[in-house]
């Protein structure tokens, strides 16, 4: 069986759709990237100003942590797109599952 | 490559069972080795009964008793149980979704060979100097004192058959995600291959814990780190909770498949569909999430608090409810049904009460209060024999009577299957039901011999003679086994008569491709629906061509065996300067091995369009 290329040559490949859909695409990938710079800024800058305690400063950077990873996911690694749901089902089921752990440990192993 | 099957020999025969990528070979395998070591475990069990079966008994000294109970949980849960349902899941999973093999066929060889050599390797502590004897939770205040290399290799052992069963999961899971037919949406899957699905999840998020655990025990045991020993500033309590956040989620992953089974054979032999199949799936499902959240409930004495306990408890309660609703979907499933009693369907209807009863105590043993009197008594084994035999084993039994004609195209004699199941039956509930008024008496577990007039003198006779009772069965059953081989009467695709699934559509035992044309599902009970609907067979979804198949390797027995190799090296490094050398030996093999594998390219062969067409049947039935 020959392989059989999916879009080139074919007339029925809307091409000012694709090209809509990519620079959409574009647009949210700057959106996103020039968030996770300014995130990092306003985490370097939490570490910074001398008012703040650890007690702050430790959760709110977490915090930014968690939301970069998520932009990340899914605007860089295309988890936003039809077809990842399977991926993203287990991704959140691991994260449950260790963050459990992890907070059993954190309350009653190491107490 | 020809499809007509030829006479080998021995040693053909031995090859090709030693490289080979084939699912329904793979399941022939684990049943085997999951069969052998399943009788381990239960002349293990027979042991113990022996010992215990009258008062100051001295059968077998305090210390091999403790080796003895110690190898009989541990080979009955990772290498009779989980291999048993493994080989169901291999042989029949992949035909219930109308694939021709599982994702990765290469994996799953490697999976079995790294079970296979990780089971032997904890087998032969036997013969080496002692098996290990901390108890198969292998506690570590326990585990690190013990003399000897016993629990060096129940640490190595698991190891190495762990990351088999782990990689296998995955395996599985990829499969029932990629490779469902046309038309076979997740809510028209079987419900064997939706607890394959949830199961193989839980492996998925449940192995590593128990990777973690063994990990520290390795670097605590064999090379003088200190995780878990207090004196020197480690915890203890972290390998009991490593080990029960891989434990409790474990024995789920063990009853979700047994239930499978039973769903399969209730909706089979009432011939109608499930009842209430979309909440059987949402059980199903929400036992496995449920199943990560209660682990603690095994350590309710080990003083975590009255907030921790009595979270667990009720989160443990909660399981319940979604078992409660797979008990009354079994029940109605059969009610207005027209109900056939075979031997699947005798254990699948002892499975209901006596599942029951160890769901009952199970809720009684999940009150934190009450579990101070329970704990490290009888009770809890009656409790766990009950669910684990009376769940799991019934399913595995059930199991190999309902798909021995799929995986090798004989009947096994129905008479005799009746007369196992009964032995098995009444020996189960000798043995054990009583057990948990011998827990309520005092009798506390893991003890190797009690003294004469305190009460336990006859109830341990009985449990014992219901052991007995217990053994003639599986030994009937072998016979049934040898029997059936021997005579060799083949059957049909649907040997049963009542088919629903799309593994009873083709030929038993399949052909190596399984499906010639990948089939239509129309709906849940595919096979069922295409003969309600005046069919002889299902509808293909693609027109016949070349079939892309993997080829055979060796290279998973030469990576597992780099492993076990290298296992021997770990344990033995502090006592022989060789130790060392053999370590880095089999890494070199294991690594080697995976090396080759990578580089060298293998594209599989295809299987002719021309060879396909049967003048029989002109190649048009899937």
């Amino acid at each position: 069986m020959t392989n059989q290329q999916l879009n080139s040559g074919n007339p029925s490949v809307d091409i000012e759709y694709r090209r809509r859909k990519n620079a959409e695409e574009m647009r949210y990938q700057v959106i996103s990237f020039s968030l996770m710079i300014f995130l990092t800024l306003v985490a370097f800058a939490s570490v910074a100003m001398k008012d703040f305690t650890a007690w702050f400063t430790m959760p709110f950077i977490l915090l930014l942590a968690v939301v970069q990873v998520i932009f990340q996911l899914f605007y860089f690694m295309h988890m936003s797109h039809k077809g990842h749901e399977a991926p993203t089902l287990f991704l959140f089921s691991g994260l449950f599952v260790g963050l459990t752990g992890i907070l059993a440990f954190l309350t009653i192993v190491w107490w | 490559m020809s499809t007509i099957a030829q006479k080998k020999g021995f040693g053909a025969t031995l090859w090709d069972f030693l490289t080979t990528v084939d699912h329904k070979k793979i399941a022939i395998l684990y049943l085997i080795a999951g069969g052998f070591f399943f009788v381990v475990g239960g002349l293990e069990a027979v042991f113990i009964r022996i010992q215990l079966a009258i008062p100051n008994n001295d059968f077998v000294s305090a210390g091999a008793f403790n080796e003895i109970i110690t190898m009989h949980g541990t080979t009955m849960i990772f290498l009779a149980a989980m291999p048993l349902l493994f080989a169901f899941m291999n042989a029949v999973m992949p035909l219930q979704i109308g694939a021709r093999d599982v994702a990765f066929p290469f994996i799953n060889a490697l999976g079995f060979w790294l079970f296979f050599f990780g089971g032997v390797f904890l087998n032969l502590s036997w013969f080496l100097g002692g098996a290990p004897d901390a108890g198969w939770t292998s506690y570590a205040s326990l585990a690190i004192h013990s003399k000897g290399h016993g629990v060096d290799f129940y640490v190595l052992g698991l190891q190495i058959s762990g990351i088999g069963t782990l990689i296998g999961g995955i395996n599985f899971l990829v499969t029932i995600i990629n490779m469902r037919a046309p038309g076979m949406t997740y809510m028209r899957m079987p419900l064997f291959t939706w607890s394959t699905f949830v199961a193989s999840a839980m492996i998925l998020f449940a192995f590593p814990p128990l990777t973690v655990g063994l990990t520290l025990m390795m670097f605590d045991r064999l090379f003088g780190a200190n995780f878990f020993e207090v004196a020197m500033g480690g915890n203890t309590i972290i390998w009991e909770h490593l080990f029960w956040i891989f434990g409790h989620p474990e024995v789920y992953i063990l009853i979700l498949p047994a239930f499978g089974i039973f769903s399969e054979i209730f909706s089979l032999f009432s011939r109608k569909r499930l009842f209430g199949y979309s909440s059987m799936v949402f059980a199903t499902v929400l036992i496995g999430f449920l199943g990560f959240m209660v682990w603690a409930h095994h350590m309710f004495t080990a003083g975590l608090g009255p907030v921790a306990n009595a979270i667990f408890a009720v989160a443990t309660m909660a399981i319940g409810v979604p078992t409660g609703i797979k008990i009354f979907n079994w029940l109605f499933t059969m009610w207005g049904g027209s109900v056939k009693f075979t031997t699947p369907m005798y254990y699948a209807f002892g499975f209901i009460p006596s599942f029951v009863m160890g769901g009952v105590t199970g809720v009684m043993v999940a009150t934190a209060a009450a579990d101070y009197q329970y704990h490290d008594t009888y009770f809890v084994v009656a409790h766990f024999h009950y669910v684990i035999v009376g769940g799991v084993v019934l399913a595995i039994l059930a199991a190999t009577h309902l798909w021995w004609p799929k995986m090798f195209g004989t009947m096994l004699n129905e008479t005799l299957g009746k007369i196992t199941f009964w032995f098995f039956f009444i020996g189960f509930h000798l043995t054990f039901f009583i057990q948990h008024f011998l827990g309520l008496w005092g009798m506390p577990r893991r003890v190797f011999t009690y003294l004469p007039g305190q009460g336990f003198d006859a109830a341990n006779a009985v449990s014992s003679v219901g052991a007995a009772f217990m053994s003639i069965g599986v030994l009937i059953m072998l016979y049934n086994i040898i029997m059936t081989s021997v005579k060799n009467v083949k059957v049909g695709n649907d040997p049963w008569g009542d088919g629903r699934s799309l593994e009873w559509a083709i030929p038993s035992p399949p052909p190596f491709y399984n499906f010639k044309q990948l089939p239509l599902v129309r709906g849940l009970d595919a096979y069922w629906l295409e003969k309600m609907a005046g069919k002889k067979g299902m509808t293909p979804a693609e027109p016949l061509g070349d079939i892309h198949m993997p080829n055979s390797s060796f290279i998973p027995f030469m990576i597992s065996l780099g492993l076990f190799i290298a296992a021997f090296g770990a344990m033995y490094h502090r006592d022989h300067s060789w130790g060392m050398a053999v370590l880095i030996l089999g890494l070199l093999v294991t690594f080697g091995s995976m090396f080759l594998r990578s580089v060298k390219d293998d594209h599989g062969f295809h299987i002719h369009k021309e060879d396909l067409v049967d003048e029989s049947d002109k190649g048009v039935k899937a």
